[in-house]
């Protein structure tokens, strides 16, 4: 049969299974190779919080979305155009999202009965003619995978494990991608299990010459390398890219580096990556709880280290105390806060916005620090390293907020020289002559003064200081003067921020304005909207506080302000708070980022209502 | 690492020139109430310290919250008043990233064993090179008078109007069980002993964990009357000290006998007794320190005081460096533009 080739700017593939089946697996070689061809692409893991979920239930699939493309990626994709569904569950759960007439790469094999009846299907969906508003592309994996595999006489559990690797396989064929870069990493991923590599090998092309040689598929795609800015390129995840970010803070500044930290999902891998980078002189310390591990990077800050503290949701919640401590004794300190969803334990694996307002009014008293947020996964590094520099010009503790999506997420990184990077000033103070531990510089600082230098030895802590002298005093005039001097301080850092930026004309009827991770949400809406003639402008802050300067001024300049967030409207209060604005919120917290469609369609409301 | 180079020399000067205790004193005025008894440990801490022979810039006293916790104001070393419970924490942070400074946390029994006791039995089982002083006048001072963890059973106070329904913790098992390497008690009343406890605590090498009997003369005074005063403490107190028969009493006629695992109170005078038959102590034997710890958990006998326990054992920050330093060895100086460029990259041009 002929096979023809048309040809795509971009496709979105989500891969589907039980949380044992491998999807993330599978995902992340689909997203290497498809970075190596070329594309631009952006991925979203989604996965359940449950490690091992029992197999075939709802609750238990595990997924793995992609987006590819010739030209500029900022988000997975709304609506996948390839559904590959490894059991009914799977196909239950992610059916809703895929394209109107979009192809499902269906494990017919799994759909048996038990199966069913788990993922709640009276009738087989395979033969009930219910997916008639779709490609359904039937494939007997497990057989098929069993038989390309028997040879090598593995168990039949192992044996079946390469079924994900079978179905990779397909899709390869589909996209036409090469198979030489997965058949690597397996060759180097089980070098001490060579069997291993080679039974998934051999599943993965068989998979591909399944869609060589089956007469169902008549079509194959072709999504051409994107043009991207030149440059040498990795692919990285937002947790990835933020461990990368404090390292080279940390030797850009040449303070050496010290992450307390307790685990904690989704900022784990933070952790995780630091922990390895033993000869960089790097020192983590995975503590008793997220108390302690905040503590311990206070004291290593007092130390002279460039300290720093990842955590999540609960665990910042655990860290409010002890952050009021290091603005008291005002100590450069990055905490990471890597969102999911809350309150409480709330939804550990899944994305949200909803701790900026624990970010920038958490804590008790009068309590202001810099907090500055990640737009995209790759952005994280940058951000990292920004927030280790305003930590140490301003001495403050700086809050880097991140979340669930860019730090699982990943895309590709035009990765900087060491050269490119800014030097972070990180100077201890040595002089004895006219010291006093909270006189101030012009940045309203106060001299960080390492234990170890004589004739400096001195006492900071929680209770309120004297300005200048740093005593410790109830003096109620002083008390005022020195919350004021710490607000003041945190402001004036506005002055060393750069201003926001609007795409798109200077002055208008929409401005939509957005932070952290729906910078990819926001911008593919807004190239949907300006291709169908709807003028509208953007703003993205990645400084939360304090705000740039320029914002109050930028928003007059709008007839109306859109603000979406995936809270419940926690950015909307603080712009209606700060400048007056009355400002309109978008609004959604499903553990999902936003489909570009939302977003569009809501503007669009917007902009043609009366 | 790169540690002190430039302030090595100085310090090394520094430390030529003999300190006293009133050069520890710092210019703050001390703040306790007239008869605490932390103004003795203040005062045996400032005596003991020019014998360590260490400038005082490499010094640092890391506090939580309490009466205990303003320790760190009244010395002229470098010193951190954190928040409560926290000073373990603050003070292993510290010692993990500057192996080079010589690091104390003066605590009490609220802070350290109640909203701390979680960071406490961790940074023991760590063993940091660090010494700890914990002020047990088993009462909230600062608070003006609520129950502690070391409280007894049925203590009567402002937040337990009919008496404590809980048992306190013994804080020298609570060490040894969280694997602590150097357990000893003291009491702001024997001033000698306080400062031999604390010089032996300085001179071992991981967690010195120092109990310090402290009375809080407006909350709960006299709360270790017995153990304090001249007519009592010979028959309630036992000092324990390595390699010496566990004797007590004003003529030093009562040992410890153990029967099986029960220790018995003898006199060695009566009958076949001998002083053969009194416990030798022996400040390695875990078994021993449990046994002698518990002493003062039953009626009528005496409580041990001295170094109960104290075993070498490896030392967290040294391992931590030691990581590095192989590390280091193995792979080389990590460089960030390699560690950037590294996995599978491709070039767009």
């Amino acid at each position: 049969m002929e096979k023809t080739v048309e040809v795509l700017k971009s496709a979105t593939v989500r891969f589907a299974g039980d949380s044992g089946d491998g999807m993330q697996i599978v995902g992340s070689r689909f997203t290497e190779t498809s970075a190596f061809f070329g594309n631009d692409l952006s991925t979203f893991p989604d996965y359940p919080a449950e490690i091992r979920a029992p197999a075939g239930t709802l609750f238990g699939v595990s997924g793995f979305q992609i987006q590819f493309s010739s030209q500029d990626v900022y988000s997975p994709g709304d609506e996948p155009d390839v559904l590959v569904a490894m059991n009914p569950a799977a196909l239950k759960v992610n059916l809703k999202d895929l394209k109107k007439n979009g192809t499902i790469i269906a494990n017919e094999d799994a759909f048996i009965e038990k199966n069913l009846n788990l993922a709640g299907y009276k009738t087989n969906p395979l033969e009930d003619g219910s997916l008639a508003g779709y490609k359904l592309i039937k494939v007997p994996v497990t057989r098929a995978t069993n038989n390309a595999v028997k040879d090598l006489g593995l168990t039949a559990k192992d044996a079946n494990r390469c079924k994900n690797f079978y179905a990779l396989g397909i899709t390869y064929w589909l996209y036409d991608r090469p198979l030489d870069i997965t058949m690597h990493w397996l060759e180097s991923k089980f070098s001490k299990n060579p069997v291993i590599a080679e039974a998934n090998i051999k599943a993965l092309k068989a998979g591909y010459y399944f869609g060589e040689t089956a007469e169902i598929f008549t079509t194959r795609y072709k999504v051409a390398p994107a043009k991207l800015p030149k440059g040498i390129y990795r692919n990285i995840t937002g947790n990835h890219a933020a461990a990368l970010g404090i390292l080279a803070a940390s030797l850009k500044s040449g303070l050496p580096l010290f992450l307390g930290s307790y685990p904690i999902t989704p900022a784990s891998d933070i952790l995780h990556d630091l922990s390895s980078f033993k000869n960089f002189g790097v020192k983590t310390f995975q503590a008793e709880d997220e108390i302690a591990a905040i503590c311990a990077s206070i004291g290593a800050a007092f130390g002279g280290s460039l300290a720093f503290t990842s955590t999540s949701g609960p665990g910042m919640a655990l860290k409010q105390e002890a952050i009021g401590l290091a603005v008291m004794v005002e100590l450069p300190l990055v905490i990471a806060n890597i969102q999911r969803g809350g309150p409480s334990t709330g939804l550990p694996t899944k994305t949200e916005q909803a701790d900026l307002f624990q970010a920038i009014l958490g804590r008790n008293g009068e309590c202001p620090l810099p907090v500055v947020a990640a737009s995209s996964p790759a952005d994280c590094f940058m951000m990292m390293f920004e927030a280790a520099r305003i930590a140490c010009k301003f001495m403050t503790p700086v809050i880097f907020l991140s979340d669930g999506y860019l730090a699982n997420g990943a895309e590709p990184w035009r990765i900087p020289h060491e050269s490119e990077l800014p030097v972070i000033e990180g100077e201890f103070r040595t002089e004895k002559e006219g010291y006093f531990p909270y006189m101030r510089d012009e940045f309203l600082a106060r001299p960080w003064v390492k234990p170890g230098t004589p004739g400096m030895e001195h006492r900071i802590g929680g209770l309120e200081k004297q300005h200048i002298t740093g005593n410790v005093s109830y003096d109620t005039a002083n008390h005022e003067f020195m919350v004021n001097l710490r607000a003041e301080k945190v402001k004036n850092i506005e002055n060393y921020i750069p201003p926001a930026e609007v795409e798109g004309d200077p002055e208008g009827e929409l401005l939509i304005i957005g932070w952290g991770s729906t910078y990819g949400s926001i911008t593919s809406a807004r190239e949907r909207l300006l291709a169908k003639g709807y003028n509208v402008s953007r703003v993205h802050l990645k400084y939360l506080n304090p705000m740039p300067k320029n914002l109050g001024e930028i928003l007059n300049r709008f007839k109306k302000v859109l603000v979406p967030e995936l809270n419940l409207g926690q950015l909307s209060m603080l712009l209606r708070a700060n400048y007056l604005k009355d400002v309109i919120g978008f609004n959604k917290v499903q553990g999902l980022p936003f489909k570009a469609s939302e977003l569009e369609k809501k503007v669009i409301e917007l902009l043609t209502e009366k | 690492m790169e540690t002190e180079t430039t302030t090595n020399g100085t310090s090394e000067a520094a430390a030529q020139v003999k300190l006293t205790a009133k050069d520890y004193a710092s210019d703050q005025d001390v703040r306790w109430c007239p008869g605490c008894g932390d103004y003795s440990i203040l005062a045996q801490v400032q005596r003991v310290m020019p014998s360590f022979n260490l400038p005082k810039e490499k010094t640092v006293f890391v506090a939580g919250i309490g009466c205990s916790s303003r320790f760190p104001y009244y010395m002229d070393t470098y010193g951190f008043h954190g928040i409560h419970g926290r000073a373990s924490s603050i003070a292993s942070g510290l010692k993990m990233a500057r192996p080079d400074l010589d690091v104390w946390v003066t605590s009490g029994d609220g802070d350290l064993l109640s909203i701390g006791g979680n960071h406490f039995i961790h940074t023991l089982r760590r063993n940091l090179d660090i010494v700890i002083l914990m002020f047990n006048n088993k009462i909230y001072g600062l608070t003006k008078g609520q129950y502690s963890p070391t409280s007894e059973h049925g203590k009567i106070t402002k937040s337990s109007p009919f008496g404590t329904l809980e048992e306190p913790f013994n804080p020298l098992t609570l060490a040894l069980g969280s694997g602590g390497s150097f357990v000893a008690r003291s009491m702001d009343r024997d001033p000698k002993h306080m400062q031999d406890t604390i010089s032996k605590g300085k001179g071992h090498k991981g967690t010195a964990f120092i109990e310090i009997f402290q009375n809080c003369n407006i909350y709960n005074d006299g709360a270790h009357e017995l153990y304090t005063e001249k007519d009592t403490k010979p028959d309630h107190t036992i000092y324990v000290e390595n390699g010496k028969p566990l004797l007590f009493g004003a003529k030093k006629d009562k040992g410890i006998k153990l029967n099986g695992f029960r220790p018995e109170i003898i006199n060695i005078n009566e009958g076949n007794n001998s002083v053969n038959d009194v416990i030798v102590y022996d400040e390695t034997s875990k078994e021993l320190a449990m046994i002698v710890a518990q002493l003062s958990d039953f009626e009528d006998y005496p409580v041990p005081f001295g170094v109960l326990y104290k075993v070498t054992k490896p030392v967290y920050e040294a391992q931590m460096e030691e990581q590095i330093t192989d590390s280091i060895e193995k792979l080389g100086k990590g460089s960030l533009e390699k560690l950037l460029f590294t996995g599978n990259t491709w070039e767009i041009k």
